[in-house]
């Protein structure tokens, strides 16, 4: 198979499906199962070929005519692939999630339909090969995103949807003045490892500090930097697995990603520190880790914690690209996974929370560990590893972190990643205590699904949190082995840094 | 094997003689039309794969001066595709719109919309001023019968209004005409251009500005647009369908043709004037359009501050910038000719649906009229030009032409129209997630929004043949037109 | 003063006439006999500034001028058909409502 039509399959088996579902009627339930799981196969497949190619060195592209002078550019490389890989696995994870999760709910097929969608728009940002298309799928991630946040089509699920796009627009526009101008200083701007802008003449070096603030201001509303993260807690009111979706696979991993391929792949992270721009960037990112932190402390309910622990923990992937040096670069883009896996069991629990007994405030979870102790252990594993306890991914990500402020001589870092690291303790170990150690004192809000001997909720329920967890604990133990995301980082922070 | 260039009688004689058949005809006139629409629309692409370059034909073997002259180069290509998708589309929606009780008037739209499409294709072609002339009259005529079909009190009063103002628009092109033709001894746009770059009299200013002035007027530019939301509006959708995508773009095309050719050495200090006035109509009818609450309301507006982009542009064409705008402003009037076709169509399906016209009555229906709602979010999306629509497309070269100058007003402006434009479409399509109300139950099929969606499609199909289209432009780009 | 600049004054100042009765007067009859004036004063401008050839007259003005008649007939003819309509449908030929304002705001 050529090089372009893997790419074209890779990024389209799911917006092929997306359409197949929406054709299909409401009842289908089997037909639209088997589509969903055949095209994240065969997307998971179609990546599993791509990595043996760029594992031999090769870079996959394809360019298709778009605009004068801005092509359409797929191309898999190290670091898109990162990417990719991780939504594409979570992707199928999330959506046997999403199976048993809206099982007998309405409009099942609008939301898968848009669900594959966003998928799509997700792979195209991971293989973007230059900024134009980068651009494109990730208005497409914002539009395909949006009826999912609406999904429950209630007033509140509208006024979130509202303040999601009123965002995220506002982003695109930003970012798209960002290409726009960009485009007219280089002409087309195509990914390339240690950048493309250092060819302009000095004489330019204002304009581009210009251009790096438009650009990572855009992708910044959606990787939820603060002050720009107004919109992610309101979108809590989404189900679970659009959640797990926004926080964990697409749209604020996307906006990080979009921050390391900025700063990597177009001013190159050496151009960039010699700018200045990293700085600030730094400190951008160590206010919103505490900031998130601190605000996830005082939050009530279950989501809504979690939802601002989100903007704590994706601001570690920002930090990992400000702090200049290979050790902190291999920290924040071994975070992107990390967090990813993490913090997706950590909302497949908190859903099977809602969905199995309705809780969602934090004082209902008392003496929850005894109902539901599968669920319960997963969360657990979930939470050390967003502390960053030994043994778990969120260890190696801090570590790695650590080490790279060390490196770049930034001693402030190491106590905001301590600070951080209590607050992160101090708002997710009471839930644990909560949750194993107390007894419960009130009956549970609802009980949607009654116990049964030897399962605690339904098996499609109970399957993708524990799946997460174990790779999460796996992430943490086995951190060297080969194709481990550590190992991953290491490769392409290799190609960055390269002279 | 029959010349090429007999494409473009065809293509006129063709609609228009099938609008006298349609007149007569009762039982038969339903597939007598669907034919016709998949052979018009075939010539169109067959002239479409001529790639551009300028056809002529003289009507008759009649040479110009007395004969008529007919022309077709890329940008008339363009827009003639353009309106046979659109005339075609209209025209299956209005085979399903008009059914029982007002059949009736399905019989009138019928011939009504294949004389617009004659219309609209013969101005397309026009080789000469009074051709051009004629044309845009026959337009108007149709346009206020079209706008009148409902024969209802409000309807007629729209249609009235907008024949008063248009009647108006052209006596005001007719005597820039006379003073054109008084001052240069021809019509030929081609010989007017050599004629009025040799020597460009002060009376010639006069001439353009009564020409350009009575098109803004017809083509609804800020702030001369307050016939268009009553008389768009207030029409059958169908008719809005045709009304916005084609009418007002008719003249919008009439003043670009001059601009880059006869009129092209006099637009020097004209050119700001109806860049302030695009601006704001684009702030202006984007504004009006987020207060409505008659959903046909807010898409007419839209077409108001759809209208400003493109007179906008006409500020942009000049300098380094020029071949961008021009590409951008093709492009934009194809891609909101696609998109607000589509847009009347869906919300005349949804009014269908919801029994109402208020934006309110639309809950629930994104589960009841999935396609109606998904015609209006993708249409939505191309007119805010977010990719990959052709919307986009057309507002990222208009952008660059504005970079491109300098022109850092007329950017933010468009920028931030595109904001204006994803807030009132946000509104409309929000509604629609909103759980049904349990006694709203109009019985209404999938059809019409079907066929919405069908025409959405295309807008934003042609955001990934921007290339090709470009293609067909390169010529007119290069030169200018004419010279 | 030659004839032909004669007609071209005198077509200007009908021209005038008749945007001015049609901008003050609402009854649609009387703007359908402004609009008529209007377009009178065209032909006559366009006649007078046809480049003349002395004795001949030119074709292609005539021409012209013979199809715009045709045009202001029909656009006539619809409007009384239209008024017509409007006015057993119930409504007022005077189109003096408010928004109607905006429409006289055309140019000078």
């Amino acid at each position: 198979m050529s090089d372009a039509a893997l790419l074209l399959i890779t990024v389209s088996c799911s917006l092929v499906g997306g359409i197949v579902i929406f054709l299909l009627p409401e009842q289908q339930r089997g037909w639209r199962t088997a589509i969903n799981l055949g095209a994240a196969l065969i997307k998971i497949l179609c990546l599993l070929l791509i990595v043996g190619a760029v594992l031999n060195g090769q870079v996959l592209s394809v360019r298709l005519p778009f605009l004068p002078g801005a092509d359409l550019v797929l191309r898999a490389d190290a670091m898109s692939l990162l990417f990719a890989i991780l939504s594409a696995l979570l992707w199928l994870v999330t959506t046997i999630y999403a199976i048993g999760y809206l099982e007998g709910a309405p409009h099942r097929r609008r939301f898968f339909g848009f669900f594959s969608l966003c998928v799509t728009a997700t792979m195209g940002i991971a293989l973007a090969g230059n900024l134009i298309t980068f651009f494109l799928f990730y208005e497409l991630l914002t539009l395909t995103t949006y009826p999912l946040v609406v999904h429950r089509g209630t007033p509140k699920a509208l006024a979130a949807g509202r303040r999601y796009l009123a965002y995220t627009l506002v982003g695109g526009v930003v970012l798209l003045t960002g290409v726009l101008w960009l485009q007219q200083l280089l002409g087309s701007v195509d990914f390339s490892h240690g950048g493309v802008v250092s060819v302009l003449a000095d004489s330019h070096r204002p304009a581009l500090v210009a251009i790096f603030a438009l650009l990572i201001g855009g992708v910044a509303v959606k990787a939820a930097v603060v002050p720009l993260h107004g919109w992610l807690p309101e979108a809590m009111v989404a189900p679970a697995p659009v959640s797990a979706l926004l926080h964990a696979v697409a749209v604020v991993k996307a906006g990080a990603f979009g921050v390391v391929r900025i700063c990597y792949d177009v001013f190159g992270i050496e151009y960039a520190a010699s700018l200045g721009v990293l700085q600030p960037l730094a400190v951008m990112a160590g206010v919103t880790i505490l900031w998130g932190s601190l605000r996830a402390l005082v939050q009530s309910d279950l989501k809504r914690r979690l939802a601002y622990s989100t903007i704590s923990q994706a601001s570690y992937i920002i930090l990992g690209v400000a702090l200049f040096g290979p050790l902190a670069t291999i920290g924040g883009l071994v975070h992107l996974v990390h967090q990813g896996i993490m913090k997706i069991t950590l909302f497949f629990c908190a859903g099977n929370y809602a969905e199995t007994l309705g809780i969602h405030a934090i004082d209902q979870l008392d003496g929850v560990g005894q109902r539901m102790p599968l669920t319960t252990v997963a969360f657990t594993i979930g939470a050390l590893g967003m502390i960053g306890v030994p043994a778990t991914a969120g260890f190696v990500s801090k570590w790695y972190l650590g080490q790279g402020a060390l490196a770049a001589d930034m001693g402030w870092v190491l106590w905001l990643l301590l600070a951080s690291s209590l607050l992160n303790a101090a708002y997710f170990l009471p839930l644990l205590h909560r949750a194993w150690f107390r007894v419960q004192r009130q009956p549970w809000p609802e009980e949607h699904i009654p116990r049964r001997p030897g399962r605690e909720t339904s098996l499609l329920l109970l399957l993708p949190p524990l799946v997460t967890a174990l790779s999460v604990v796996m992430a943490g133990l086995w951190a060297g082995a080969p194709f481990s995301p550590l190992v991953w980082a290491q490769l392409i922070t290799a190609l960055e840094y390269r002279p | 094997m029959i010349r090429s260039d007999a494409l473009l009688p065809i293509l006129v004689m063709l609609p228009l003689s099938l609008a006298l058949l349609l007149l007569l005809s009762g039982r038969w006139g339903r597939f007598l039309s669907l034919a016709g629409m998949v052979l018009t629309t075939a010539l169109a692409a067959l002239l479409l794969s001529h790639g551009g370059q300028p056809l002529h034909h003289a009507m008759g073997g009649w040479p110009a001066p007395l004969g008529i002259g007919l022309r077709a180069d890329g940008l008339a290509t363009l827009m003639v595709m353009m309106t046979a998708l659109v005339c075609s589309a209209a025209l299956i929606y209005g085979e399903y719109w008009f059914d029982g009780a007002k059949a009736e008037q399905g019989r009138q739209f019928r011939p009504l919309a294949w004389l617009l499409w004659a219309g609209v294709n013969a101005l397309l072609l026009a080789d000469d001023l009074f051709n051009l002339y004629v044309t845009l009259e026959l337009l108007t005529l149709l346009a206020a019968g079209l706008a009148a079909l409902m024969a209802t009190q409000a309807a007629l009063t729209a249609a009235l209004r907008y024949l008063m103002v248009a009647l108006i628009a052209s006596t005001a092109f007719l005597l820039g005409v006379a003073l054109l033709y008084g001052a240069t001894g021809t019509l030929a746009l081609e010989l007017i251009s050599i004629r009025v770059a040799a020597n460009p009299q002060p009376v010639l200013v006069v001439a353009m500005a009564l020409m350009v002035g009575g098109l803004a007027l017809k083509a609804a530019l800020f702030p001369l647009h307050g016939w268009l939301p009553p008389a768009h509006g207030g029409a059958a959708p169908p008719v809005s369908a045709l009304l916005s995508a084609l009418v007002v773009k008719a003249s919008f095309y009439v003043v670009l043709r001059l601009w880059m050719g006869p009129l092209a050495p006099l637009t020097g200090g004209v050119g700001p004037v109806l860049g302030v006035l695009g601006g704001m109509a684009i702030v202006w009818g984007g504004w009006q359009a987020l207060r409505q609450h008659n959903l046909k309301m807010v898409v007419a507006y839209s077409t108001v501050a759809q209208m400003g982009y493109l007179f906008l542009a006409f500020d942009l064409l000049q300098g380094a910038g020029y071949a961008s705008a021009l590409n951008g402003m093709v492009l934009q009037a194809v891609a909101h000719g696609l998109a607000k076709g589509a847009m009347f169509l869906a919300a005349g399906a949804l009014v269908v649906a919801a029994g109402g016209y208020r934006v309110d009555q639309l809950q629930g229906m994104a589960s009841r009229q999935p396609l109606a709602v998904t015609a209006l979010a993708v249409a939505g999306i191309s007119l805010a030009g977010m990719p990959p629509t052709a919307g986009f497309a057309g507002k990222w070269l208009l952008l660059q032409a504005a970079w491109l100058n300098g022109q850092w007003l007329w950017l933010a402006v468009m920028l931030a129209g595109s904001l204006l434009t994803a807030s009132y479409l946000l509104k409309v399509v929000a509604v629609t997630f909103l759980p049904a109300p349990v006694a709203a139950s109009v019985g209404c099929g999938q059809r019409l929004g079907g066929v919405a969606l069908m025409l959405a499609l295309l807008a934003l199909l042609a955001g990934f043949a921007v290339m090709p289209m470009l293609q067909l432009l390169a010529p007119v780009a290069t030169t200018g037109g004419w010279l | 003063m030659t004839s032909a600049l004669g007609y071209a004054i005198a077509g200007a100042l009908l021209v005038a006439m008749g945007l001015a009765a049609m901008l003050l007067h609402h009854h649609l009859v009387r703007r359908l006999i402004a609009f008529n004036i209007m377009g009178g004063g065209v032909f006559l401008v366009l006649l007078g500034l046809a480049p003349g050839h002395g004795e001949q007259a030119d074709p292609v003005a005539q021409a012209l001028i013979l199809t715009g008649i045709v045009v202001a007939v029909a656009a006539t003819g619809l409007a009384l058909a239209l008024a017509r309509r409007l006015h057993q449908a119930g409504g007022d030929v005077r189109l003096d409502h408010p928004s109607s304002r905006e429409d006289d705001d055309d140019q000078k």
